[in-house]
């Protein structure tokens, strides 16, 4: 969790530069979530898949931080050669999926995952994170009955952190229960905590074990929140929420919570965290100059990976 | 009339008030567009002067489900109702295809005229900064090929200003796609309640007899700079803004080819199949004894767009794209 902590405050440090352009969302409050529940994954067998605020999942599931970064930056060194960025990280041999910005368009895509792993007969779990805004697309709905009638060993999980951009739950969800989204196709739903990590792995542990045994899909709706913008573009925040109301939820920090939990029982001293945390920040640096070494794309490069086999027309 | 000087997006937002206060039946659909106020800022300020001043239900929030508020606005539509749509960008708009293709483009058709869809679709069309490939779409060619749609893409602020309130009084789906460079360029103004400008006229922005360079929405602004370029060199570039791509006034981009025997196209959809390819085809049926050199055409690199800054710029047409093309006509 500190560790995207870091990465992604050195990722707002590096928009703010101009290192970064476009559109970046980042994890900063939700780690708990990610962090929780890929820890229930079987690593390089399990598939994930979310939407575009995915920097988190590839740092979690063994992707290197410096492909992640220069993507980021969109430099050649990235994993799609700089031709994605922050919105659309993908890294397929350790199964992360993306990275996807079409808001609910990639959740027919974590079901056709299961589908796959349903019809190799093997026994992946795929787990689909969607945002609570994205919970109200029509393809996700049509996702949740495929993904019934066929019995899809996926796990879609809603973060519900309050807002689509700037509109709060109320105003976008006529029921803002949003775990019961499954239940008119029979999904076992859940709403569960997203902010106490371990209360969240205990959970993530159960279900995907479930999944994995009973080859069914599940729905998750996860409570938490994120402390920063929608993106590093939205600085106006004031426009959708108090400061009271943020300062609260800050409160609710996955971190801090953790940190606590450590110190009341004597599991960890505070030089042993402070060490940790230095060692963390140093990593970042370490991530950061690597990734910004790493040169821009040649301009041929534009015509490299539009098709697998041959090069589109070229020229203007 | 009064003039004033206004942004392209100020001059959106005046047109769209403007409208809103003249008719009852004008309402505005969208994502963020509210409470947010608009994420290009297009609606600033009017969710606050409707919906809390007034207590009017005009301004509308919606869930990000394209393809079910247009459908919704279509649905209001047959009934009289005015809405203006929002998409977040154009890109979105992929998602209501279904909804703008199938249903709105083809109701008048089949309803044999008993009903009308009197609506706008409106947006960012185009590549912002960076925004990467779902989200940097360049549409207008897709929407220009559907009968039963007009399409419309203003290149100044006036046009802005006076094309929007006419898409909002014609009685047929209107496309109205915005460039989200163009909306903090500035210009003069006439505004007035009847300040309206029909479709189906392109206008002539500079004067030349050596070339015509044709184009719309944010392309006018590239070749207007080739035309600075090319005079500097001696050569007099007509550049022709289209505007309305449909329908499409040939007439004044064929007089003006038939002046200076040499035609260009630029767009920066994707080059193949874009409608830049209909302009250019158009020119080359209709004015080919006018011509002294094959049709030329500058568009947008064929692939998807690249996030980074380096190749997408490779991607979009500017000024060096067109001076090359100027260099191969001879
Ligand atoms: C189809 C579509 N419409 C609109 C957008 C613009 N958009 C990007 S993110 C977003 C809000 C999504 O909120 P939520 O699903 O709750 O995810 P969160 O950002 O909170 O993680 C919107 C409206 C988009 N990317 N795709
Ligand atoms: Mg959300």
């Amino acid at each position: 969790m500190v560790l995207i902590r870091r990465f992604e405050d050195k990722c707002n440090i590096a928009y703010r530069q101009g290192l970064v352009g476009g559109y970046m969302h980042v994890y900063i409050g939700m780690e708990a979530t990610a962090v929780g529940w890929n820890a229930a994954l079987k690593p390089g067998w399990d598939y994930v898949i979310t939407a575009y605020r995915d920097h988190a999942q590839p740092l979690i599931m063994g992707s290197d931080p410096v492909k992640v970064m220069a993507e980021i930056m969109g430099r050649s060194g990235g994993y799609s050669f700089g031709k994605g960025g922050s919105m659309h990280i993908y890294d397929i041999e350790n199964c992360f999926f993306g990275g996807w910005g079409i808001v609910g368009g990639h959740t027919p895509l974590g079901a056709g995952l299961a589908f796959a792993a349903k019809y190799r007969k093997e026994d992946r779990v795929t787990i689909c994170y969607l945002g609570d805004g994205a919970s109200n697309a029509g393809v996700f709905f049509e996702s949740l009955n495929m993904a019934a009638l066929w019995d899809l060993p996926v796990i879609f999980i809603i973060e519900n952190n309050e807002f689509a951009m700037g509109t709060r739950l109320e105003y976008h969800a006529a029921d803002t229960q949003l775990y019961k989204r499954g239940e008119p196709f029979g999904i076992k739903s859940e709403r569960l905590d997203g902010m106490d990590v371990l209360q969240v792995k205990a959970d993530a542990e159960r279900i995907v074990n479930w999944v994995r045994e009973n080859q069914k899909p599940y729905l998750v709706e996860v409570m938490n929140y994120r402390f920063a913008g929608h993106g590093a573009a939205d600085n106006d925040r004031q426009l959708y929420r108090t400061k009271e109301e943020e300062d609260e939820n800050t409160k609710r920090d996955p971190i801090a919570r953790l940190e606590k939990y450590l110190t009341e029982n004597n599991l960890m001293t505070a030089e042993k965290m402070e060490a940790i945390n230095v060692e963390i920040e140093e990593r970042v640096e370490a991530i950061y100059e690597e990734a910004v070494n790493s040169p821009h794309p040649e301009p041929h490069e534009v015509y490299a990976h539009v098709y697998s086999d041959m090069e589109p027309e070229k020229g203007h | 009339m009064p003039t004033q000087e206004l942004s392209y997006r100020d001059a959106l937002r005046m047109a769209l008030v403007e409208e809103i206060d003249r008719d009852q039946n004008v309402f505005v659909m969208g994502e963020d567009i509210g409470r947010y106020q608009g994420t290009f800022r297009v609606t600033e300020g009017l969710f606050q002067k409707y919906n809390v001043e007034q207590n009017d239900w005009r301004i509308i929030d919606t869930p990000i489900v394209e393809p079910g508020f247009t459908g919704i606005a279509i649905g209001a539509a047959m009934t009289g109702l005015r809405p203006v749509v929002e998409m977040m960008t154009m890109s979105f708009s992929i998602l209501a295809l279904d909804q703008i293709i199938n249903h709105a483009a083809k109701i008048h058709y089949m309803t044999g005229g008993q009903s009308t869809v009197p609506m706008v679709i409106r947006g960012p069309g185009g590549a912002a900064k960076q925004l990467s490939a779902q989200h940097s779409h360049s549409l207008e060619g897709w929407y220009a090929h559907c009968p039963g749609l007009k399409v419309v893409a203003p290149a100044t602020p006036q046009d802005a200003y006076s094309m929007f309130k006419q898409a909002v009084r014609d009685d047929n789906p209107v496309i109205f796609t915005e460039n989200p460079g163009l909306y903090t360029i500035k210009g003069e103004v006439t505004t007035g309640p009847d300040v309206l400008q029909p479709f189906g006229k392109a206008q002539v922005l500079r004067e030349g007899k050596d070339l015509s360079l044709v184009a719309y929405s944010r392309m006018v602004h590239v070749c207007l700079e080739v035309a600075d370029r090319l005079a500097e060199e001696g050569i007099s570039a007509e550049v022709v803004d289209v505007r309305s791509l449909l329908p499409l006034d040939t007439e004044t981009i064929y007089q003006s080819v038939r002046k200076t025997n040499r035609a260009i196209v630029v767009y920066e959809d994707w080059k193949s199949g874009g409608f830049g390819a209909e302009i250019a085809s158009r020119i080359s049926e209709d004015c080919f004894d006018d011509l002294d050199a094959p049709v030329g055409r500058v568009g947008g690199l064929n692939v998807p767009m690249p996030y980074s800054r380096v190749l997408e710029l490779e991607c979009i047409p500017n000024a060096d794209d067109v001076m090359a093309a100027v260099r191969k006509l001879g």
